[in-house]
């Protein structure tokens, strides 16, 4: 019975002259969510309002489905269009939508209308009151309550008139590309595909690396973070996915380093190959799914480690968060299932059996000296290795 | 150089097979069921097979009944004869070292009730005649041994075990799951008193989907499919004609010079053998005592472990210079825990998951191993100077 839906938005509302930036980009991100969905629809922006019209049958539960997932939806309301063809008509379209909308009406309500075209024969006032009339004689168990209704019905008078009540919460945040762009660390965990969701629904585009460490990671494994980074691309629109062979440094880490020192000294070499890709890609940051305290790398001492090699910002949106508390994210946008897939860990010859829980920088800056003959080298054919995967 | 060296995964189809099985769901796609020409025709393709395998077992046609392949074979005979032979008893036997197929199935049967009997093995691989002596009660309704096992290739007292169990309880059934056995070795199922058998297409150089299950004609089994009443009622379903007709064909290639081939494979194991044991620190599993060289295991399977080299990391390295094998056997490979066949012969623990399994088929050439081995003499040494320290 929906024909259309009504796109209540978030923060953007609140933007001031750069207003229409962030309307069109959320224009846009309507459009590409729905391209996946059957049906033909029009996205427009009309009286500061964006709309959803149907131009053909569609599936509702799909379509609030793929909406749900477009950052800067703060509510999600499905609308009922008709034509105007009289007052009375009107009614008739509106007991009807009362009816197949609420089949328990042991509720309170009131009707909000809003006349935008001025040429209607009632005013805003007088629907509101005449249809309210209509509606308690149609449903005598229904009751008016202006200051806090159950059913709130919005009448609004256009070319058309517009019929809704319900408002469907969206994710919230603001529309991807309002923000610029930053380049996620992707493993194969929990973690950074979360990182990526949430520095995303702040109006970010995402890019992502993952090194790969053939022989000792496999192809399941490199298959398993295109899968997540295809979850996460729902909710991010197209993902460019930067593979890096890292197994030439990994080795040349392994033999010339402290063994306790590896992650560290590991991590470090991967911050700076994602910051170089980072700024060949016009990212203006980093994204880690990093939380202090996780793990052996990701103690604040540790952290000073692996942040001192770059000059771009990290992000690090999981920082405070709890293991519990990333899993129900992940579990939320639905990457936690891909996560947990055990094709990851052949490269555990890579971690010691006591890692370095609070290295000292200097120290570390001291051992990364033994790297130097060939390190340059081996960064550069690593670089060089860049697959390119666009994921959508 | 494309080396496929996991055949006990999976085989590559023969042309051949493949261009029958076109042709069959292209232009003879009718239902066997149908009563017009196009489903003759398709029946005769199922009456033949039917007769190819027959005939390669020695057994009544009408004894063959085709499943979606080994797995299901395998839940038909155990479930099928179990439910069928409740009022006989409720004991069954099986080995520690069968198939996921069969060692789950006997799972589901104990939370219906029955008591199954897990048969320990020797470190060669194979059951010890005395343990099923021992175990065969007047309440046992069904034995299932394995033929061949998957992983190390062991080969199990077939005929000794058949001709037990019909001397303790004639009315004990002898299932025998030999999906890795059937298309290398020949099965004579009357003549070692088997009753039934389970046999996959896609492990002989078929199509996947599709096996079988020879039922002994006096056999008391019941359905696990309920349906339209297809090949005797007793597995119902319209007939996969292509795979049937494939698997088949694929069976009836490989039968009609099965002497050579397992002549040629048995040289080629020998060979094998013989050349990684120049690796130092090297453990080929499962072979017999004074047969360094695999005589009285497969032709096909050697199960190597090479201590101080994560298998999966080989695996890739391997992958790496086009060689395919499998780390344990492929379908444990999907859950990281060490093969309980490996356990049950005593592999020592530290080399569990040092342990690669290399299957051969018809296709395998002197000039593929000789590679492989070339590779592994490179490979070894690297992969040592990098573990977990």
């Amino acid at each position: 019975m929906f024909t259309a839906f009504m796109i209540k938005y978030a923060e953007i509302g609140i933007k001031g002259k750069n207003r229409y930036l962030f309307e069109d980009a959320l224009v846009r991100q309507i459009k590409y969510a729905l391209k996946k969905c059957d049906g033909e629809f029009l996205v427009h922006k009309t009286d500061g309002r964006i709309y959803v019209d149907a131009q053909s049958e569609f599936d509702f539960d799909e379509v609030v489905a793929h909406l749900k997932r477009v950052f800067g939806i703060a509510g999600i309301c499905p609308v009922v269009h008709v034509e105007d063809e009289g007052f009375e008509k009107l009614c008739e379209s509106v007991i009807a939508y009362i009816e197949n909308v609420y089949p328990d009406r042991h509720k309170t309500f009131k009707v909000f209308a809003r006349r935008a075209r001025k040429n209607y024969p009632k005013d805003s006032l007088e629907i509101a009151r005449d249809m309210g009339e209509v509606i308690l004689k149609a449903y005598p168990e229904m009751k008016v309550d202006v200051h806090e209704p159950e059913i709130m019905l919005h009448i609004e008078v256009r070319e058309n008139i517009y019929i809704y009540s319900e408002i469907i919460p969206g994710p919230g945040g603001m529309p991807v590309g309002t923000g610029g762009k930053a380049m996620l660390l992707l493993s194969g965990g929990i973690d950074s595909p979360v990182a990526g969701y949430m520095i995303a629904k702040r109006g970010v585009k995402i890019d992502a690396v993952y090194f790969h460490a053939p022989p000792y990671t496999s192809d399941r494994a490199k298959q398993k973070v295109v899968d997540l980074a295809r979850i996460v691309a729902r909710y991010t629109g197209p993902i460019y996915l930067h593979v890096i062979n890292f197994t030439d440094i990994q080795l040349y880490i392994y033999e010339k380093c402290p063994h306790e020192e590896l992650t560290i000294i590991m991590r470090r070499y991967m911050m700076r190959i994602a910051e170089h890709i980072a700024r060949e890609n016009d990212c203006l940051g980093l994204i880690t799914g990093e939380s202090i305290g996780q793990v052996a790398s990701q103690t604040m001492n540790s952290l000073i480690a692996t942040n001192e090699v770059c000059e771009l910002p990290v992000y690090r949106p999981l920082i405070g968060f709890d293991k519990q508390e990333i899993v129900e994210v992940a579990e939320k946008i639905d990457t936690y299932e891909t996560s947990i897939l055990p094709f990851e860990d052949c490269c555990t010859i890579f971690v010691a059996k006591h890692p370095v829980t609070k290295p000292n920088v200097n120290v570390i800056r001291r051992h990364e000296h033994n790297l130097d003959e060939q390190i340059e080298e081996l960064f550069r054919k690593a670089i060089d290795t860049d697959e390119l995967i666009i994921v959508e | 150089m494309e080396v496929y060296l996991d055949n006990s995964a999976t085989t590559r189809v023969f042309p051949e097979v493949a261009e029958l099985m076109k042709k069959i769901m292209c232009e003879d796609y009718g239902n066997p069921s149908s009563l017009h020409t196009k489903g003759v025709e398709a029946e005769q393709y199922i009456r033949y097979a039917k007769e190819t395998l027959a005939r390669i077992l020695k057994v009544n046609e009408k004894e063959i009944y085709f499943t979606s392949g080994g797995t299901e074979a395998d839940n038909m005979a155990l479930v099928g004869c179990a439910l069928a032979n409740r009022r006989r008893g409720n004991h069954l036997i099986t080995t520690q070292i069968e198939h996921p197929a069969i060692l789950q199935t006997m799972h589901y049967l104990e939370g219906q009730g029955f008591q199954v009997t897990y048969l320990p093995v020797d470190p060669y691989g194979r059951i010890r005649i005395e343990d099923l002596q021992q175990a065969i009660m007047p309440g046992t309704i069904l034995v299932s041994i394995m033929h061949t096992n998957n992983e190390i290739g062991s080969l199990q007292p077939i005929a000794e075990a058949g001709a037990l169990i019909k001397r303790m309880n004639p009315s004990a059934l002898f299932h025998v799951d030999a999906v890795q056995g059937f298309g290398k070795a020949p099965i004579y199922p009357k003549k070692v008193n088997i009753d039934l058998l389970s046999a996959s297409g896609h492990k002989i150089h078929g199509p996947k989907g599709v096996g079988f299950l020879y039922v002994g004609d006096r056999v008391k089994i019941q359905p696990i499919v309920y349906g339209g009443g297809q090949q005797q009622n007793l597995r119902s379903g319209t007939e996969n004609v292509p795979g049937i007709a494939g698997l088949a064909k694929a069976a009836e290639m490989l039968y009609a010079h099965l002497d050579t081939d397992h002549e040629r494979l048995r040289r080629l194991k020998h060979f094998f053998i013989e050349g990684v044991e120049r690796i130092d620190n090297v453990k080929v599993n499962g072979l017999l005592p004074g047969e360094p060289y695999g005589a009285g295991t497969a032709a096909h399977v050697v199960s190597v472990s090479f201590g101080g080299v994560r298998s999966e990391v080989l695996l890739h390295a391997l992958e790496e210079q086009g060689i395919y094998v499998s780390a344990g056997s492929a379908c444990s490979a999907r859950k990281p825990q060490p093969s309980a066949t490996l356990k049950a012969i005593g592999v020592d623990k530290s080399l569990l998951e040092s342990t690669i399994r290399f299957s051969f088929s018809v296709f395998t050439t002197q000039e593929e191993i000789d590679y492989t081995l070339q590779v592994l003499y490179d490979k070894i040494p690297i992969l040592r100077k990098y573990t977990r320290r």
